[in-house]
């Protein structure tokens, strides 16, 4: 099944005409400064867009329409009263300049939004402007920065990252003016003590952490480590990719973390919209709170109000043009607010109570587990390397086959320290059978692969395309369409 | 097994050096290297002219799941690049030791060509890594 | 349980294939003084019928005023089809499309999304989106010292024409990396950016120039002048553009006699909602040449293996997930769900209805100043051409006038004093082609009657 583009349903003169003013209003302006030609955008009538547009979506995968166990993703289902909820007129239509007295409601469901993270994290404070996990992550280091500058620290320009962490980690260090230390992971999936004694030193800014971490599993030694780190003058920072498995169980303020950011869009629940938009709010401890970006939301007397340049002179200043992603903020409100207390508990526990579960299953069907001796948090990773020396059958065509069977493939080659991996998160929201499912998907992929080597390479076979040829997408880059590329 | 031309100059960052009449210096990645990147799609060269200091990241080659640093194995100017590849950096893959040279360099000090692995010691690290 | 599926029995029997006594065992790697047993700042969970009453009456507490501030967001008509469509579980539950196979409906979207914000900006290549308009500013400013390698001076002119929260959202995330961003001041006169005012850099070594089109003050700057001085310095052009404004003004890749090097900006005019501010998405545009500088993702067309058209995320290489510390940006989300909006707003529109759309704003602008300039004590500022955005002089402080007029239920503009002094008591206002003669009209007796009342007081 195929759908083509949107520009071979146009015909000149067409458009939805319910959409524009009936007539084309005189400028007021000197023809010098107009356009000489249309841009190219498509005549489509208004079914035809709808049309075209709810095919598209059906070449897709899905969590309403697939389970997708994707690694570190947190791809939990989405309840829907979150987007309708957030999109209440009053609130979708509220502009984002409006003034206090047009935006109480709106500011306290803010406001509570931030005390109930202050309570999940165990953090001083939060501040909600950051649009994606990325950008929280930035303003972190920023803010370890900020602190370190105002005490004249300027020399602290390190940030330790251990190997298995996330890519943006090292990005974002470096976005920011530091220098990357990269720390081992010990055979057990914990950061290297000692090599971590040996790299603080006065030139510490801090360390970024994933706890759980990227391979899964509970850094066991995590009070150590905060010791070591404040001890050389360095901070240390929470990437909360890996919140989902430890709400409610034990909170990163708890365990010494100074800055925490988190993926609101993931682990409570807004859609991920085919990538973004996301919102990495930061919580912080109290070194950190003079430097938090801002906007942020203060009561006052039983009325809400934003604090801005004047309330937090010394804030890492906007990341964004308004306050961030207000509609994932309200969603992730209103999902809170469902779950409750107990709620949040019971995510992590389920979310573990899978993962182990799927693990265990298929380490009793023969699968390599990368980290047998420990307990899987929210997910696990196989390596597929014996599989991949003996029958040359990769992560990579593991991942394709399991397409075929209606299952989203979970994260390869991340981590990137083990060997021909699949990183396995099947979240919460899952139920047993769809878990069982997944497992006799893999066990009959492994008996293929044996079978069938071949075969199973060329997979996937039963989706809209092929494998891609991503060596001609980039030599022969063909990243936009134009009337004269038209076959 | 990747090629090792025995008359070549060698880095530990795999590339390799093949010294000119004119006392200029020819720069390539190894058949080890491009092995490993796999098909590349790209190559950035440094600027014609430029000076480069040893260690430097002064190129890039990149195939569609890396993109690697090519690092200037001398201290020295870039005198010319290879403008071939821009349009087919499949000629790296293919002739890695020939048409698929990135730059030629003048060194400021020729002696430090001498400092650079030769053929045996790089076949060794390669051995090292399998 | 909330959305939880699991039976007491599949509890059971899923311990007991782990071989764990409770899920509590679970958590035995965690060392115990560091557990919580309760989240006392968290309420009780309420049902779904409770927390939609909850969220209708907050929402209607902030309903009903009709809203005449603009400053970089927007109020448009949006279509029914496009959320409708948008929110489908398909889009709005997927994810980032590494696995190619499984989502080309998102993958061609964005292919289509990226021709078609080409087209409009006039330059050859977009990128699938960034946060918002402007971080785009501060990622074109990144991208712009990686393009530029002529220039080694790190230096980028930024008008104070550009709008002041672009300026310092792109100094808290740009300015640590050891770029220095200048003002470049502006004409009181016309709010816009001279060339004389870039004398100062005469001769120098500028990596890029911003041109804020139209700048923040609603004023269309000498495009093609400022561009022409930009390339003669050997600096990049980084435009900075409402994309709505495009169906009508010549676009970025047609400035001065090159042309601009990169467009980027706020997406939201095109078929998202104001949303108090968020999500938005940031477009980014640039000539083929620059295309490797360029952060965020790209998606292009290729082959299958049986030789069929598909398409799938390209240049990876240069992203975080991969060069980790030397990527060109951290960057790993766009903003999809905000694109595929923007994409199918796009199509219902097409070329005509755009620029109804954007003439009907750029004409009901012009009216309300008219309407509000008859108003003793009111004024416009510039006699500049404008696309849908002005400044009025008021003959008294601002603020309390905009307080006034929100106890009329009318949100009368953004109070520029803070930003601009030197322009005294100014405002700027908007009127999208969502405002009717009506509309106009009430904020015209609402702003007469403030300022009486005022005056008595």
């Amino acid at each position: 099944m195929t759908e083509p583009l949107i520009f071979e349903h146009s015909r000149a003169g067409r458009y939805a005409r319910a959409q524009a003013p009936n007539v084309r209003a005189e400028l007021d302006l000197p023809p010098s400064l107009l356009r000489k030609s249309a841009p190219n955008l498509p005549e489509v009538s208004e079914l035809q867009a709808v049309r075209h547009y709810t095919r598209l979506s059906q070449l897709n995968f899905s969590i309403d329409t697939h389970f997708y166990p994707l690694g570190s993703c947190t791809m939990k289902y989405n309840p829907r009263a979150c987007n309708k909820l957030a999109m209440l007129p009053g609130l979708v239509d509220r502009h984002p300049l409006a003034p206090a007295s047009h935006s109480q409601g709106f500011l306290q469901c803010m406001f509570e939004l931030q005390e109930m993270l202050k309570s999940v994290t165990g953090m001083k404070a939060v501040s909600l402007t950051p649009m994606a996990g990325a950008q929280g992550e930035l303003a972190g280091v920023l803010m370890i920065r900020a602190y370190h500058h105002a005490r004249g620290d300027h020399h602290r320009n390190e940030i330790l990252v251990p190997d298995a962490a996330h890519g943006t980690n090292p990005a974002t260090a470096t976005m920011c003016g530091m220098s990357v230390v990269e720390l081992p992971t010990d055979a057990d999936g914990d950061v290297d003590i000692a090599a971590l004694e040996k790299a603080v030193g006065p030139n510490t800014a801090g360390i970024m952490l994933t706890n759980p971490s990227t391979v899964g599993v509970f850094e066991r030694k995590i009070e150590r480590i905060a010791k070591i780190v404040h001890a050389a003058g360095g901070l240390l920072y929470y990437d909360g990719a890996n919140l989902n498995a430890i709400l409610g169980k034990v909170r990163p303020g708890d365990m010494g973390f100074d800055v925490i950011h988190m993926n609101l869009h993931k682990i409570f629940a807004r859609g991920r919209g085919g990538r973004g938009p996301g919102s990495g709010a930061v919580g912080v401890g109290e070194r950190l709170k003079p430097f938090m970006p801002i906007p942020v939301v203060a009561q006052e007397e039983g009325k809400y109000r934003w604090l801005d340049e004047r309330d937090l002179p010394q804030s890492i200043g906007r990341l964004s043009a308004f306050m961030g992603n207000a509609g994932v903020l309200l969603r992730a409100y209103v999902y809170m607010r469902m779950l409750g207390h107990d709620g949040m508990k019971r995510v992590a526990e389920f979310a573990t109570l899978n993962a182990n579960y799927l693990a265990a299953r298929l380490k009793a069907a023969g699968f390599q587990l990368a980290y047998p001796g420990r307990r899987a948090s929210h997910e696990f990773i196989i390596t597929l390397k014996r599989l991949a020396r003996d029958r040359g059958v990769t992560a990579m065509d593991v991942a394709k086959a399991l397409l075929d069977y209606g299952y989203h493939a979970p994260t390869t080659y991340f981590p990137l320290l083990v060997p021909e991996c699949l990183l396995i998160e099947p979240t919460e929201t899952e139920s047993k059978e769809a878990l069982d499912g997944f497992i006799d998907a893999m066990c009959d992929i492994m008996e293929r692969a044996v079978r069938d080597t071949e075969q199973l390479k060329g997979a996937p076979y039963t989706l809209p395309v092929r494998r891609l040829d991503d060596v001609r997408a980039a030599r022969k880059l063909d990243v936009a369409w134009r009337p004269d590329s038209a076959a | 097994m990747s090629e090792v031309p025995s008359d070549l100059r060698y880095t530990s960052d795999h590339e390799w050096l093949r010294e000119e009449d004119d006392g200029s210096v020819v720069v390539g990645i190894t058949d080890h290297a491009q092995g490993a990147l796999g098909e590349l799609v790209f190559v950035e060269v440094p600027e014609t002219g430029s000076d480069v200091t040893q260690g430097d990241a002064c190129a890039v080659v990149e195939s569609v799941k890396a993109a690697s640093d090519v690092y200037a194995p001398l201290n020295g100017e870039i005198l010319e690049v290879n403008e071939a590849i821009a349009d087919a950096p499949e000629k790296v893959n293919q002739d890695p030791y020939g048409d698929g040279w990135l730059f030629r360099m003048r060194p400021h000090d020729a002696k430090d060509l001498d400092e650079l692995l030769e053929a045996e010691a790089y076949q060794a690290l390669l051995d090292e890594l399998d | 349980m909330a959305f939880i599926p699991h039976t007491q029995g599949d509890i059971s029997e899923m311990l007991a294939a782990i071989g764990a006594a409770s899920i509590n065992e679970l958590f035995d790697e965690i060392p115990e003084s560091l557990r919580v047993d309760d989240l006392p700042g968290i309420p009780e969970a309420i049902g779904e019928m409770e927390i939609t009453r909850l969220m209708q009456a907050r929402a209607a507490q902030d309903r009903g005023a009709l809203c005449f501030i603009g400053a970089g967001a927007y109020e448009h008509h949006v279509p029914a089809a496009v959320w409708e469509i948008t929110t489908r579980g398909e889009y709005y539950s997927a994810y980032t499309p590494y696995q190619a196979e499984a989502s080309q409906g998102t993958l061609q979207l964005i292919y289509e999304y990226q021709s078609m914000m080409a087209s409009l900006t006039g330059l050859d290549v977009s990128n699938a989106s960034l946060y918002d308009g402007a971080s785009a500013v501060a990622e074109a400013a990144l991208m712009a010292v990686r393009a530029n390698r002529r220039s080694k001076s790190r230096r980028i002119l930024v008008p104070r024409t550009l709008s002041p929260v672009y300026t310092r959202v792109t100094s808290a995330i740009a300015g640590t990396q050891g770029i220095s961003f200048e003002r470049v001041d502006f004409d009181v006169a016309t709010g816009t950016t001279p060339l004389a005012a870039l004398s100062e850099w005469e001769g120098e070594d500028i990596t890029a120039l911003v041109i804020p089109q139209p700048g923040f003050l609603g004023c269309l700057e000498d495009v093609d002048a400022l561009t022409d001085w930009a390339h003669a310095h050997g600096a990049l052009v980084i435009a900075v553009v409402n994309p709505l404004s495009l169906a009508l003004l010549r676009p970025p890749g047609e400035w001065g006699q090159a042309g601009a090097d990169i467009a980027c900006g706020e997406g939201q005019p095109l078929g998202v909602p104001l949303s108090s501010g968020g999500p938005y998405f940031g477009f980014m545009t640039t000539r083929m040449a620059h295309v490797r500088q360029m952060p965020g993702r790209i998606v292009g067309r290729t082959e299958d293996l049986d030789g069929k058209p598909g398409f799938t995320l390209t240049l990876q290489a240069r992203e975080q997930h991969i060069r980790r510390s030397k990527a060109t940006s951290n960057i790993c989300t766009n903003q999809g769900l905000m694109v595929t909006a923007a994409t199918i707003y796009m199509s219902l529109l097409g070329a005509e209805g755009l620029a109804r759309v954007a003439a009907a704003s750029h004409a009901n602008t012009r009216q309300l100043a008219d309407a509000l300039c008859t108003v003793p004590g009111v004024d416009r500022a510039f006699a500049t051409p404008c696309f849908h955005e002005t400044v009025l002089k008021l003959d008294r402080p601002v603020a309390p006038v905009l307080k006034g007029l929100a106890e009329h239920d009318i949100l009368g503009g953004f109070d520029l004093s803070a930003d601009y002094p030197e322009l005294g008591h100014a405002m700027l206002v908007c009127a999208t082609e969502t405002k009717t003669a009506e509309d106009i009209a009430s904020y015209g007796r609402a702003l007469s009657t403030v300022l009486k009342q005022l005056k008595v007081a």
